[in-house]
């Protein structure tokens, strides 16, 4: 019997076939990666804007360097994903639109302001961490290109949460001011965190179908259990605390169970009434509106060269005749 | 003879990327830089291996771009830059008529040939 389209397309996918850019696709499963990896995308780029600010107030040379080079990093990823989801047939100007007319999402977690130095800490250690968790599975997910990409990512990500918590650590030895600040960065980024994860199983509605096309592998409950019992483990080093009374370890489940998150801040910052979201689309917005003449005398000069060296061979052939 | 390999730009993005002596083609959503294959070599010795895309006004551009975006941790000691215009790829509609004539010719393998047990080192 003839299966149809759709059915060899599930098989594939069981038989964990990767689906190349080129391949027949369900229409749906195009458009879910294209808002996925675009959304990822735009959430690398807009991720840069809080840490812009403390490149140049990092407290010693070291550490300016080290932000730097994990800023680069995330232009980089926002590249690399920019161009995955370019395979299925959005163009890099469109996306970019989408971004600037603020019709397209990007993590909550970057509409939060960076208030403190301790705060570049708690971001690389909690929300890196938190990022890392969800894009190791992604690296397994049944698109080629965005697999791909995501294996360049989390070869890269790992420093970024290392050197986090190796900032918190200095400041967690530190002055009664200095724990003080460690601590207060913890409070304010951790439920932000838990939130990165996306909401609860059952009010999540596209969580069944990206998991029967592996797109994702965990659902969004799932991965933010894992990140409460790594990050409930590793703060014991740091001598801080969760700001979680009912944080404690469940021996029956052998997971930590964890209090109740605040969706409906969650929803209010996904709308547009976060902290920062107009800051940070303000800023995203001018940045790529004050880069518009480079981009344009880039575009001007290389017509200009490449019609320079049209000439060139014209006259070339003219004199051997 | 049937042809197998038909012009196609390269394989992973569509035929209506636009390229930089076109790039002013009127709406909105294509001015933007043509777009360009990296390929890296990771050692001396090994071949250049695909690894993405970017976006590039010129060749000079993309090299430098390419030497950002994909080589920021000693990933390659050298660069190829092509205009993803300009690869030709086959169809995956094709597949596998394309690869067919391979198939049935087991006897292009080593392990196809039964020898005897005294033969050492062949």
């Amino acid at each position: 019997m003839e299966t149809s389209l759709e059915e060899q397309f599930q098989q594939k996918i069981d038989q964990e076939i990767k689906i190349e850019p080129k391949d027949w696709m369900p229409e749906k499963y195009r458009q879910t990666l294209i808002r996925q990896i675009s959304q990822h995308a735009h959430s690398e780029v807009v991720g840069m804007l809080p840490e812009g600010n403390w490149i140049t107030r990092a407290p010693s040379l070291r550490r300016k360097a080290i932000l730097l080079a994990k800023i680069q990093d995330e232009a980089g990823h926002g590249l690399y994903l920019y161009s995955a989801a370019e395979t299925l047939g959005i163009s890099r100007d469109e996306m970019y639109h989408q971004l600037h007319a603020g019709n397209a999402k990007y993590s909550s977690i970057f509409n939060y302001p960076t208030l403190t130095w301790a705060d570049m800490g708690a971001i690389g250690w909690l929300v890196d961490g938190a990022a890392i968790m969800n894009q190791v599975p992604l690296c397994r997910t049944s698109f080629g290109p965005y697999a791909r990409a995501m294996v360049r990512v989390c070869k890269e990500e790992s420093f970024h949460q290392r050197q986090g918590f190796e900032s918190l650590w200095v400041l967690s030895k530190g002055t009664d001011e200095q724990k003080r600040m460690c601590q207060d960065a913890i409070n304010r980024w951790w439920w932000p965190c838990l939130m990165m994860f996306g909401p609860p199983d059952d009010e999540s509605h596209n969580t069944i179908q990206s998991m029967q096309w592996k797109i994702k592998r965990f659902s969004n409950d799932e991965l933010r259990q894992k990140f409460v019992d790594m990050i409930a483990e590793q703060i014991k080093i740091l001598s801080m605390k969760l700001p979680d009374p009912d944080l404690k370890w469940n021996e029956e489940k052998k997971h930590y169970d964890y209090g109740k998150i605040n969706w409906e801040e969650f929803w209010q910052v996904l709308k547009g009434n976060g902290p920062c979201n107009k800051e940070r689309l303000d800023t995203r917005k001018k940045a790529w509106d004050d880069g518009a003449w480079v981009r344009d005398a880039a575009t001007a000069y290389a017509v200009k060269k490449s019609n320079n060296q049209l000439n060139n061979s014209n006259s070339v052939y003219a004199n051997l005749h | 003879m049937q042809t197998f390999i038909r012009k196609m730009f390269y394989g992973d993005y569509g035929e209506e990327k636009n390229t930089a002596s076109e790039s002013s083609s009127g709406n909105a959503s294509t001015n933007e830089w043509p777009l360009w294959e990296v390929f890296i070599r990771s050692k001396q010795g090994l071949d250049h291996k695909h690894v993405g895309s970017l976006h590039a006004a010129d060749a000079v551009m993309a090299l430098e771009n390419a030497r950002d975006v994909y080589t920021r941790r000693g990933e390659g000691v050298s660069i190829w830059i092509v205009e993803s215009k300009n690869i030709h790829a086959s169809s995956p509609d094709e597949t596998a008529a394309l690869f067919e004539p391979a198939n049935d010719k087991i006897y292009r393998h080593p392990s196809f040939y039964d020898l005897p047990d005294e033969l050492k080192h062949m």
